[in-house]
């Protein structure tokens, strides 16, 4: 365990963007905090956590992936893909850390999709205990820790210093360069964790309960009746997949720029009313089919097919953005008012 | 884009069938000259314009872009202009609304007899667009400009 | 806020006036409130809510509503009667198919501004008088209503219910409370100002088209984004233009339509004041073809659909915009 007063903070993000880009938690002109290349100056937000996740550093929003020059019959390949470069993602909270862990199931199974690969290789993630956890969060449900968040480096943040713990051997080589970090006990990190643990047993989500959200009672949550009502003021609109840090669908488009077609991919939204839709139709024609095929994935299928790992994080963004205040607490609370 | 090192406008000019592109004509069978940075895009009407198009050209490289119609009261649809002047200046308020330069937009209404206008206002047009630059604020970077 | 919405809702269903009813329902911190339809009294009792966090617009909902077959029941608040009466022009709703049950409001609040006040881990909010109390995880806290305020609300254009059925609670009256107060101070600004404030809003949406799902002005089937064949297909912006063009297009597309009812910056998760590009053509269609309130009547016909004869020139852009009031 290291630490560092507060006041020397700039000097570690002076020393932690050297060589490299180094995100941190910043406020945005909205005051809403959002991950921000570090430049001197820059301040560490306060928020509790950021309105896009942490996904965003290596699952972009839009990704270029190739592009395409004709001449003739001749069509050349345009590598445009971003070029890979170090970088540290500061401030990550537990939530958003075990997301990367969902991503990894999905983008690194074989065949690895490369460009979330590079960027994962080349990031190295430094998380940040909470202290003050909102009423919307519910990372314990999940067996998520926020008092002991995983990360290449660890850190916790009380009224005078900030202390680090290095994880992984990313982490440790991180922590080689830094000599303004000092030695510590870990007296400080225990009280401020049991602190936190003390709030974290009056969360009024702490006791949802996910038993029965698995692969036996699959057809059975699929052919609940109240479906119809959880769906019916839903907009259909994608803001909870693009706040969401483990939502991972994605669209790959093209972009004709006039002398080039540019094949990029975005994300996309299963709340959409295109998305799926194929040649022989659109295989979830109502809001109901597709708000149903959301939770579904992340309650019981995507469990089913990885040990039991849910595709939620509880990190409360939903609950917080939805325009319409539907999320997957309600829709966890509603499924399992008959499984008593 | 550049040529010889100058600054040259890329103006798209939209011009309605019935009276200001046979205007253009007019000048074109005239010998009145105006510049060739104007590309010129014949409509049924000047109501036909719909406000993505004009974001389009903007995006596709355009610095400048010009609506040509018929008069208002002699539009050969009796109507379609009246429309497009609402729908315009609605437009180009919030084009400035956004600060994109005013001077990059404008409407004009051109007869098919009036050859010298158009050739004045495309000249006038021109000028005041390489005054301003290229577009910037509503360029999109990734489409070429050759 | 306005009392006897619940009592009034059972009272419809049971005298069989209407067989459902839209409305707010309960959510687990008081402030999460979710449109619903209720179909059994029961329901009713159990979930129904009318707080100062009923700030949803129900009127969009009734689209497809009306035409479920039966009759539905809906609470509109003066703000919401606009919109309705709006899509009643247009054609979007089966009046006959509705019971309107108009109620009077005296504004609804933002949960994010009791937050930003430093309200952390809300776990209810009541009302206490002028004021609003917040229980918290980390304490209590007190804020006067007024400060809680949807920005919408601060500048209410009309207590006014424009159509409705039955009223619970006075009629009101059109106010002006200065609505375009931003607007005329982004008008000062220089051109440059203007762009660089509008690039720093709008490089912050995420294109999540809340604005535009809530937005009942814009209740296209397909909209343009979404089809491949209108050549504007666009479902993330890949850059600066793209962020530009979203707004400046489904602005432009309800000019005229718009009846300010707000939702569209109430629901951006990046807090974009989208109400202000709304606002501008508001302004714009007010000063140049006469005052007009959307959804204000059944009659008039929207400026972008009329004309007169002697309309200003476009031309007339350059004597108003630059840095002109």
């Amino acid at each position: 365990m290291k630490k560092l007063p507060l006041s020397k903070i700039d000097e570690l993000f002076k020393a932690l963007s050297a060589g490299q880009k180094l995100y941190i938690p910043a406020d945005d002109a909205a005051g809403q905090a959002k991950f921000t290349v570090w430049q001197e100056g820059l301040a560490l937000s306060q928020k509790l956590n950021t309105v896009r996740s942490a996904k965003d550093l290596f699952f972009p929003q839009v990704e270029n992936l190739v592009g395409f020059k004709v001449t003739g019959k001749q069509i050349e390949l345009i590598e445009s893909r971003d070029p890979a470069e170090p970088f540290v993602l500061f401030g990550v909270r537990a939530c958003d850390a075990r997301s990367f862990d969902i991503l990894d199931k999905v983008f690194l199974a074989e065949p690895a999709d490369t460009y979330y690969k590079a960027r994962r290789e080349n990031g190295v993630v430094v998380t940040m205990a909470c202290t003050r956890p909102a009423e919307t969060c519910f990372c314990t449900v999940f067996g998520i820790d926020p008092t002991e968040p995983a990360g290449d480096v660890s850190c916790w943040m009380d009224g005078e210093s900030l202390y680090w713990q290095a994880n992984t051997e990313k982490g440790e080589k991180l922590t080689a360069g830094l000599s303004m970090l000092e030695d510590s006990g870990e007296e400080a990190v225990r009280a401020q964790q049991e602190k936190t643990r003390e709030i974290l047993g009056k969360l009024p989500l702490k006791d949802l309960n996910l038993k029965g959200f698995d692969g036996e009672h699959m057809m059975e949550l699929f052919q609940s009746p109240k479906w119809a009502s959880l769906s019916e003021s839903c907009l259909g609109c994608g803001t909870c997949t693009f706040v969401c840090p483990t939502c991972q669908c994605y669209d790959i488009e093209e972009f004709n720029t006039g002398s080039e077609v540019k094949r990029f991919r975005c994300w996309d939204s299963c709340m959409y009313s295109d998305f799926t839709k194929m040649s022989a139709g659109q295989p979830r024609p109502t809001q109901l089919e597709r708000f149903r095929q959301r939770f579904m994935h992340k309650l019981v299928y995507f469990p089913t097919n990885n040990d039991g790992m849910y595709g939620c994080v509880g990190c409360g963004r939903c609950l917080q953005k939805c325009p319409i205040s539907m999320n997957i607490a309600k829709v966890i609370k509603t499924l399992g008012e008959d499984k008593k | 884009m550049q040529v010889n090192g100058e600054f040259q406008p890329t103006i798209v000019a939209f011009c309605c069938n019935w009276c200001s592109y046979a205007g253009a004509d007019l000048s074109g069978t005239n010998r009145l000259q105006y510049p060739a940075n104007v590309k010129i895009i014949r409509i049924p009407c000047s109501c036909r314009l719909n406000p993505l198009f004009i974001l389009r050209a903007f995006q596709r490289g355009a610095d400048g872009v010009i609506l040509c119609g018929c008069h208002p009261g002699d539009c050969h649809y009796t109507t379609g202009n009246y429309y497009a002047r609402r729908r315009m200046t609605l437009l180009f308020s919030m084009l400035d609304y956004l600060g994109i330069e005013k001077e990059r937009t404008r409407v004009e209404w051109v007869s098919a007899a009036e050859g010298g206008k158009f050739a004045a206002t495309m000249n006038d047009f021109v000028a005041a667009v390489t005054k301003l630059g290229p577009n910037r604020r509503l360029e999109d970077l990734r489409c070429s400009k050759d | 806020m306005q009392q006897g919405l619940k009592e009034k809702a059972i009272q419809l269903l049971k005298d069989k006036t209407v067989d459902r009813v839209v409305g707010w329902k309960a959510g687990e911190f008081f402030y999460d409130l979710t449109p619903a339809v209720f179909h059994t009294p029961e329901e009713i009792e159990k979930d129904f809510v009318f707080s100062v966090f009923s700030g949803a617009n129900l009127s969009k909902y009734l689209i497809a509503e009306s035409r479920k077959g039966g009759k539905v029941a809906a609470f509109l608040k003066p703000c919401d009667t606009y919109s309705f009466q709006q899509l009643l022009k247009e054609h979007r709703i089966l009046r006959e198919n509705v019971y309107v049950v108009g109620v009077q409001c005296d504004g609804t609040c933002d949960i994010e501004k009791i937050k930003a006040a430093g309200c952390d881990g809300v776990t209810a909010v009541r009302e206490e008088g002028d004021g609003l109390v917040a229980e918290t995880l980390y304490g209590e806290h007190r804020m006067s209503k007024k400060d809680a305020l949807l920005d919408r609300c601060a500048v209410c254009k009309s207590h006014k219910l424009v159509v409705y059925d039955e009223l619970l609670g006075e009629q009101g009256e059109e106010q002006d409370a200065g609505r375009f107060a931003e607007v005329e101070k982004l008008e000062r600004m220089t051109p440059e100002e203007r762009y660089s404030f509008w690039r720093g809003e709008l490089s912050r949406c995420i294109r999540c088209n809340a604005c535009r799902n809530v937005c009942p002005a814009c209740s296209c089937e397909k909209c343009i984004f979404d089809n491949p064949d209108s050549g504007a297909r666009n479902k993330a912006a890949a850059d600066s233009f793209e962020e530009n063009m979203f707004h400046i297009i489904r602005a432009f597309h309800v000019a005229s339509r718009c009846t300010d009812c707000g939702e569209c910056s109430r629901v951006c998760p990046q807090h974009i004041p989208l109400h202000l590009l709304n606002r501008k053509f508001i302004k714009d269609i007010d000063e140049l073809y006469g005052e007009y309130q959307a959804g204000a009547d059944m009659d008039t016909k929207p400026p972008l659909m009329d004309f007169t004869k002697g309309d200003a020139d476009p031309s007339v852009v350059y004597e108003r915009g630059g840095d002109k009031a």
